[in-house]
């Protein structure tokens, strides 16, 4: 594996490392989460949904994605 | 009886009653908890997509939108800065508008810092949220959220998840006077009899979220607090006599042998 090629980015708090020019629409199609069900965050700033294929990650970027969950 | 709307920042409500859907043992179990109640509004609390288990079920996939509105809530946040993130990713989930601010102060006791629920308050309003706000019973705070823009003013009863009920009633009465955007009570019912109280004395909601999610039966409390909202607020509406020292009797002597 070269890695030279590879980037390393902190999701949800957990470390990944993914391929360069990995961007954030390839990132939430790895993860499988559906689309229209949650929030992300890059960096601390909210990403529109409808622009995620133009966003590609940079080494140490550090996202959030959420969802909704029972409270109070 | 007329039709009796609850009017929230122009959304219109038949069920006076508001859930919480938190520490329920399963999702399936909170949501036939909410049919039973036959709430309209629902809180919800927005978390972290767990990445390592996509297995898990999703809140949407039992409770949908579309036909009970999310109130997504900040709880958990203990200042102005994460209360502010949370309902702006909230609103960027589905574009909801009508949020729930929460500012916490006091790990132990949950009471709300009203310094920084104020400033959210201010913040939010002016991004073009609707607030439905926590908040202490203080009727000069509560004036000042009034004033600054919320949606609706929700005092607690007593401290979240306490199940005391209403413990200040001369405040309640006080805010109900002056409040004239929804006054909702959220947090510290416990029974069925909290929530008539409430709705007796002129509230216009109330927020039920532990006591029926942790009654022994949650669904024959999600019943008994659907019935309390819906009788507490009749009562209201029908006038009560005014109370009186003396005895009244029920019958007229006119006839007496």
């Amino acid at each position: 594996m070269n890695k030279k090629n590879k980037i390393k980015i902190v999701v949800n708090g957990k470390l990944l490392t993914v391929n360069l020019k990995f961007s954030l629409k390839n990132l939430i199609e790895k993860l499988k989460t559906p689309i229209n069900k949650i929030a992300i965050e890059l960096n601390e700033e909210i990403v529109d949904k409808k622009k995620l294929n133009k966003i590609f990650l940079k080494n140490k970027d550090k996202i959030e994605i959420v969802h909704f969950i029972g409270g109070g | 009886m007329k039709s009796d709307i609850l009017k929230i920042a122009n959304k219109k409500f038949k069920s006076r009653l508001i859930v919480g859907t938190g520490k329920y043992k399963s999702m399936k179990e909170c949501a036939n908890a909410i049919k039973i109640s036959g709430a309209e509004i629902v809180t919800v609390a927005v978390r972290r997509v767990n990445i390592l288990d996509r297995s898990k079920p999703l809140l949407m996939d039992y409770i949908d939108p579309k036909k009970i509105m999310y109130l997504p809530n900040t709880a958990g946040c203990f200042t102005s800065k994460d209360a502010l993130r949370t309902l702006r990713l909230a609103r960027e989930i589905g574009g909801w508008k009508i949020v729930k601010l929460e500012v916490l102060g006091d790990k132990k006791n949950l009471f709300p810092d009203m310094i920084e629920t104020l400033k959210s308050t201010e913040i939010l309003t002016k991004e073009g949220f609707k607030v439905m706000v926590y908040c202490n019973d203080d009727p000069l705070m509560c004036k000042r959220l009034e004033n600054s823009g919320a949606s609706a003013i929700m005092p607690l009863a007593a401290p979240i998840g306490s199940g005391l009920g209403i413990l200040n009633k001369t405040n309640i009465k006080i805010l109900r006077h002056q409040t004239k955007i929804p006054l909702i009570i959220d947090a510290g019912i416990g029974q069925a009899s909290d929530a008539v109280e409430a709705m007796e004395m002129g509230c216009d909601a109330v927020l039920i979220n532990t006591a029926i999610a942790k009654a022994k039966k949650p669904f024959q409390m999600a019943e008994a607090m659907k019935y309390a909202v819906i009788s507490g607020r009749k009562s209201f509406l029908s006038g009560r006599i005014t109370p009186n020292f003396q005895g009244s009797p029920s019958t007229t002597k006119k006839g007496l042998i």
